[in-house]
């Protein structure tokens, strides 16, 4: 089958889940539960169109190596919708930034699915499986889910869909400063913050800097792009008085989603993308 | 319904990876060894340790029901009480 390559942010459904209040039970992620690398393997569409997949199949089911401690325990099983899977990003991958995956990323094959969390990038794949029926692990309900309505999500996971609950699906769009730590003391004069954006593949449109608390804003330059499914990097001079200085970053995408100020809460802690501020001690 | 599964690696031989657990020193008290025995044989103790600032009686004793009854850990009810009392008493926020 042809390689294809992809660089893509895996990022943890609740990735800054620490930040919430009230607090939510669960790892206290900070903010730190994602990466971005490139991806390499055979594109999952290829693997289902030589097995021929039937008009019936509504998803498709990942299984891993891993497996639970105990006989009761459920095994990590998780599915996506087939018009998911058929995209041309999404891979059984066997290379992270053109070496084998390393044990701890899934080797020897991940299955990488761009712009969705890292729930469903399943690792140490055995078993591809195409299912007429929605997938009723515990993994895919209660597991995984946020409320219906709640989230500016455009991918929608219909056949999972019930009254109240849907499951994750695509990454909201979001951004951090990355070139200083809160509380970074620098010269007064000029400071270069820098840092990195991302959402669900719909691509960066801009990133803002407010230095007043949100009433005004100046749009960052943005860097290098690796792709839509990438982390993008930005950058701005601001000027620094001495003092305190507070710097607050706000992505936007090209379909006009932004950064939420205001957290949207939720009862396993997903999808925070509150507008990341560091302040600075202007000397 | 039919299903198709590929059989991608019939022969994984994935090494166990083991987390580095030598920060995780749990609090010396009474049932601190059915903590140890029970719940670090599916995760690290780090996570009692990260809660613990929010945790009160109310909410350990629904996480130790949900690894119960959602994630099948086979817990005597005896080793339950004892796992609660003493996350409650000291990891209760």
């Amino acid at each position: 089958m042809p390689a294809a390559e992809v660089v893509a942010v895996n990022q943890c459904s609740g990735n800054r889940r620490g930040l919430f209040q009230p607090h939510v039970p669960g790892v206290e992620w900070g903010y730190g539960a994602m990466g971005c690398a490139r991806w390499k393997g055979a594109r999952l569409k290829d693997v289902l169109d030589k097995i021929g997949l039937k008009k019936e199949a509504i998803e498709i089911v990942f299984n891993g190596a891993e497996g639970p401690a105990f006989d009761k325990t459920p095994d990590f099983i998780k599915s996506i919708p087939v018009w998911k899977a058929m995209e041309e990003t999404t891979l059984v991958a066997y290379e992270m930034n053109g070496a084998p995956i390393p044990h701890l990323n899934g080797a020897p094959a991940r299955i990488i699915v761009p712009g969705w969390t890292g729930t469903y990038w399943m690792k140490h794949v055995i078993s591809i499986k195409a299912a007429t029926k929605p997938d009723s692990n515990y993994w895919m309900n209660p597991a995984y889910r946020i409320p219906v309505g709640k989230f500016p999500v455009v991918a929608r996971f219909a056949t999972q869909e019930n009254a109240t609950t849907t499951p994750i699906t695509e990454m909201v769009v979001n951004s951090l400063i990355t070139s200083h730590a809160d509380g970074a003391k620098v010269k007064a004069g000029s400071v270069t913050i820098g840092g990195i954006a991302w959402d669900a593949g719909y691509g960066m449109r801009s990133v803002d800097m407010s230095t007043d608390g949100g009433k005004t804003w100046t749009q960052a330059a943005l860097g290098q792009d690796l792709g839509r499914f990438a982390f993008r990097p930005f950058s701005l001079a601001l000027p620094a008085k001495p003092g305190k200085l507070t710097v607050t970053a706000r992505a936007s995408n090209a379909i006009g989603q932004t950064q939420t100020a205001a957290l949207i809460l939720n009862p396993a802690g997903y999808h925070h993308n509150v507008m990341h501020s560091v302040t600075f001690e202007v000397i | 319904m039919r299903t198709l599964t590929i059989a991608l690696l019939a022969s994984l031989l994935a090494l166990p990876a083991l987390a580095d657990e030598t920060q995780t020193q749990l609090k010396d008290a009474p049932g601190r060894d059915k903590v140890e025995g029970n719940c670090a044989a599916c995760h690290s103790l780090d996570y009692i340790q990260m809660n613990s600032p929010f945790m009160n009686a109310a909410t350990w004793d629904a996480e130790v029901k949900k690894m119960i009854k959602a994630m099948g850990a086979p817990i005597s009810d005896a080793d339950a009480k004892a796992i609660k009392e003493y996350l409650v008493k000291n990891y209760g926020g």
